[in-house]
């Protein structure tokens, strides 16, 4: 009995292993600066993002403007910071539409075997298009803003989580602690919830830290290319799209938000290495 | 002198815990045409003997920190991996327990055979084919020129360790290491497989380790035999002696639990406890905590290898 | 083999045909009039009533359906109002250069991608191990349209070693096409040599540590036959499926490539069709390039059939 007392709950004991683990602890440092930027971006940046001032033109990076000014002698830092906003609500929203469609229909589709040929079918339909391009097709007929390209990123990317959490599921459903649960009684809906999905969250959990770095690239790659937020809303895309024409004198436009972008997908790749080797049961045994 | 020499042979392995030694001070030696069997429990360190001395195991984490392994007047540790590329196969050649996953499953069974003798042997592919084509059939594959083409899934177990046995001995080696060669087998098969290779040895004139658990196998097979405990030889002797009069207590509890060919026992029952692992091995004789005869002066060192008669020997101060 | 390949290639035709189902639909989705989207704003209402005749959008639901797919089966995708001209046509007509430009990453990844993860499993946990992992931890990470402006500036502009765009046809003279095409490939290729090199290190290493592996080097093979013959074969089985991941990443990437480095091919036309909201290329480019995607698909999953004598027999 004292032992139990003593040992920390798992959940601590997991934590413990991520940061721990080297290539986790570096990807959540570099993913926290850009997270905790957009959080504080109304406290760190004073000028507003938008605002013209056509005599501090193309300005480099210096004391007065940290980060130079662009074309329209706007502040980099401030469009950059307030891009970093932008980012991580795009990405936070496309992982949490995922999180609860992709879930839904992946164990949907995983459990009931009837329903799963069908779901797998549309699935594997919306997953042949190659992810930009259709990413780029439903935005160019919703119209560029920030919820559509949420909602192309969400229709692009929930059919890959579905098809992560539906492999789990259905080698979860044949465990015997389930298969016990099933003749005990239980209900289908409870059996997910209680027995099913706790255990299919590892894999789930990695993905869904993959998918926010493909959503942050995707969404740049949107806005670079125009389909974006509507300028003058400062995104990471649009500002490199905007300084291009201007790239070969003033290199930093589009330098410094093509690093922001780096370091923040950079993070989460790591983070999603870590989050794998520690959580995914089926890799660890491999390893 | 002997066809193979092993001497003093120590092979450690770095772990996260410091260097182990996987068998310590391990020494023996085979003449041509003789049948050595080494038995003991996994773990006991048979199989690293026989890596060692192919020179398979991987390095690091595994090295040979002391000894020698003499084979046929050379020394193998040591040896640029290039001269050694041409021993194995051709000198001494390995068979191993696991059939199913030892074969390579993109190759056909005819070209794992026939790389087997090109390594070896400038001879053309005409050449090759025919050679592998009777080695197949020497081992016992039906219409073997037909299986040629054939992949290892296509093959039962009994047939894939056939094959392996046919790579083994595709070049005449003058030296064949079994380990656990018929451990995965079912019972008749393994007596097949063991005729089989006692057969080759009589006809190809080659000398055979032959590794195992399993004492049933060593009475049916061997001409002398070593007993390994914990990495290193408790017993050494002609087979008739180890049955009849059995010196190490170790020896004695293994045939107490004979396991016949017919009923095979992984784990010893008879024997109380378990084989120590490597790096929690007990001062003193490593099997005193499992020894029913142990005294206080078990405890204290290690007991030497000492001869009790001609070609017996035994590390026991109570034998 | 043959067998195979019909069966593979049957089971891919349901696909294609939801995929062009859901592209009929996405017309459908455009909020407000569809024609007057496309016509812009300065169309007088006669010309918005002109497109959406033109483009069938006055008939009813399953007479556009119908006509759609009839469509489909005489290659007919209906006109670009951009171009003028059919769909098919234009698209046809560009398809060259973004193969030829996906081709030439597609070399550029298999090459770089099996070599660095070949050299980082056998020399595990070594600096060259380490050295590999970073660079495709960085090659996964940055975003290659900015990589691109990267080197439009520094091999463009300031060393001027490569033009910075434009684009010259292989067949009309290829050291002009080597030339345009080399920044775009390389640019475009980072991704997917990243994702090759980290999946081939991970299965080389899994494969040495076969049991087949050791047999092999008992047999007295050397070294260099044990690692192509017999890791490298069975390690490429699992890394064969990768390669369609990879070939979509391509054309994927190579929509932003094109625009970045003024390259004539299909991403190219696709990006104009979108900002000149000129659905039916939109729609028509969609379509094509994901079959063909599809396709490449089912050539994968035979060449891994090929490979693998298990998958082949299992078929037989």
């Amino acid at each position: 009995m004292k032992t139990a007392e003593t040992r920390r709950h798992p959940a601590w004991e997991t934590l413990g292993r991520l940061l721990r683990h080297r290539m986790f602890a570096m990807g959540l440092c570099l993913f926290g600066i850009i997270v905790v930027a957009g959080v504080l971006a109304p406290v760190i940046t004073s000028v507003d993002p938008t605002k013209l001032a056509m005599r501090f033109k193309f300005r480099p990076p210096s004391a007065d403007f940290v980060f130079g000014t662009d074309n329209f002698g706007r502040s980099l830092w401030s469009r950059v910071i307030w891009g970093a906003q932008l980012s991580m609500m795009i990405g936070a929203s496309v992982v949490l539409l995922n999180a609860v469609f992709g879930t839904l229909i992946g164990a949907v589709a995983g459990y009931f075997p009837r329903l799963d040929n069908v779901l797998m079918r549309l699935n594997d339909a919306l997953m042949a298009f190659p992810a930009i391009l259709l990413a780029i097709g439903i935005t160019s007929v919703l119209g560029p803003s920030t919820v559509n390209v949420i909602l192309a990123l969400s229709i692009v990317y929930i059919p890959r989580t579905a098809r992560i959490v539906r492999a789990s599921v259905i080698v979860l459903r044949e465990m015997e602690y389930v298969q016990a649960a099933v003749a005990a009684g239980a209900g289908h809906w409870r059996i997910l919830r209680r027995h099913i999905m706790p255990n299919a969250m590892g894999p789930l959990i990695v993905q869904l830290s993959f998918l926010f770095a493909y959503a942050v690239l995707s969404e740049a790659t949107l806005s670079f290319l125009g389909l974006g937020a509507v300028p003058p809303t400062p995104t990471w895309g649009n500002i490199m799209a905007e300084g291009r024409q201007y790239m070969t004198d003033s290199f930093w436009i589009i330098t410094i938000p093509g690093v922001a972008l780096m370091v923040t997908v950079l993070g989460l790749n790591l983070l999603g290495d870590g989050l794998r080797d520690v959580l995914d049961p089926r890799l660890r045994i491999q390893q | 002198m002997s066809l193979l020499e092993v001497r003093n042979l120590t092979t450690a392995f770095q772990t996260g815990r410091g260097e182990i030694n996987a068998i310590e001070d391990v020494s023996f030696s085979v003449e041509p045409g003789e049948i050595l069997g080494i038995v003991g429990e996994s773990g006991s360190g048979k199989s690293v003997t026989a890596l060692t001395i192919m020179g398979l195991l991987p390095r690091p984490p595994a090295r040979v920190a002391q000894g020698s392994v003499w084979f046929d007047g050379q020394e193998l540790t040591g040896l640029a991996e290039t001269r050694m590329e041409r021993i194995r196969g051709k000198g001494i050649s390995m068979v191993f327990q696991e059939p199913m996953t030892s074969l390579n499953p993109v190759l056909s069974i005819g070209e794992q055979v026939m790389e087997t003798v090109r390594a070896h042997e400038r001879v053309g592919p005409a050449e090759q084919r025919r050679r592998a084509i009777e080695m197949l059939d020497r081992v016992g594959i039906p219409s073997a020129a037909k299986r040629m083409g054939d992949f290892p899934h296509q093959l039962s177990g009994g047939q894939r360790q056939r094959v392996m046995l046919a790579i083994g001995l595709a070049c005449r080696p003058r030296l064949l290491i079994a380990d656990e060669p018929t451990t995965a087998l079912d019972v008749t098969i393994q007596a097949q497989v063991l005729d089989l290779m006692m057969d080759l040895r009589d006809e190809l004139g080659m000398a055979i380790i032959i590794i195992t658990h399993n004492m049933g196998v060593i009475a049916e097979t061997a001409d002398r035999v070593l007993v390994m405990y914990a990495g290193r030889i408790v017993e050494q002797a002609p087979v008739q002696t180890v049955f009849d009069a059995p010196a190490h207590p170790y020896t004695r509890g293994l045939l107490g639990c004979v396991p016949t060919l017919e009923q095979d026992t992984r784990r010893l029952l008879a024997i109380p406890g378990s084989l120590p692992e490597p790096g929690l091995r007990p001062e003193g004789c490593r099997f005193a905590p499992r020894c029913e005869l142990a005294i206080e002066a078990c405890r204290a060192g290690l007991p030497p290898l000492e001869s009790l008669a001609a070609g017996h020997d035994v590390a026991c101060i109570r034998a | 083999m043959f067998g195979i390949f019909v069966r593979r290639f049957a089971s891919a035709l349901p696909i294609i045909l939801i995929v062009s189902l859901m592209t009929f639909s996405l017309m459908h989705f455009i909020p407000g009039d569809p024609a007057a989207a496309m016509a812009g704003l300065s169309a007088t209402p006669d010309m918005i009533i002109q497109l959406r005749h033109d483009l069938g959008l006055d008939e009813p639901f399953l007479t556009q359906l119908f006509t759609w797919y009839s469509g489909l089966l005489h290659g007919n995708l209906g006109r670009s109002i951009l171009m003028g001209k059919p769909v098919m046509e234009v698209m046809l007509f560009r398809l060259p250069v973004t193969v030829a430009l996906s081709a030439y990453a597609l070399v550029i990844t298999l090459v770089i991608g099996l070599v660095a993860g070949v050299f980082a499993a056998l020399r595990h946990n070594s600096w060259v191990d380490q050295a590999a992992m970073v660079f495709s931890m960085l090659g996964i990470s940055l975003p290659n349209f900015w990589l691109g402006l990267l080197m439009i500036i520094i091999f463009g502009v300031w060393l001027g070693w490569l033009p910075t765009g434009g684009y010259v046809a292989f067949s009309d003279d290829p050291v002009g096409w080597l030339r345009t095409s080399t920044m775009p490939a390389v640019s475009l290729a980072l991704l997917q040599v990243g994702l090759l090199a980290r999946i081939t290190r991970s299965t080389m290493l899994e494969v040495l540590r076969q049991d087949y592996i050791r047999t092999a080097r008992a047999k007295g093979l050397k070294w260099r036959v044990v690692v192509v013959k017999h890791a490298l074969v069975n390690a490429l089985i699992p890394i064969t499926t990768v390669v369609g991941i990879i070939v979509s990443l391509s054309v994927s990437g190579s929509v932003v490539t094109e625009s970045l480095f003024s390259i004539p091919g299909v991403g190219q036309l696709l990006t104009q069709g979108v900002l000149n909201r000129d659905y039916p290329l939109v729609q028509g480019g969609l379509l094509i390039v994901t079959t063909l995607l599809v396709f490449v698909n089912v050539l994968v999953d035979v060449s891994y059939a090929l490979l693998d004598p298990r998958v082949r027999h299992e078929n037989r």
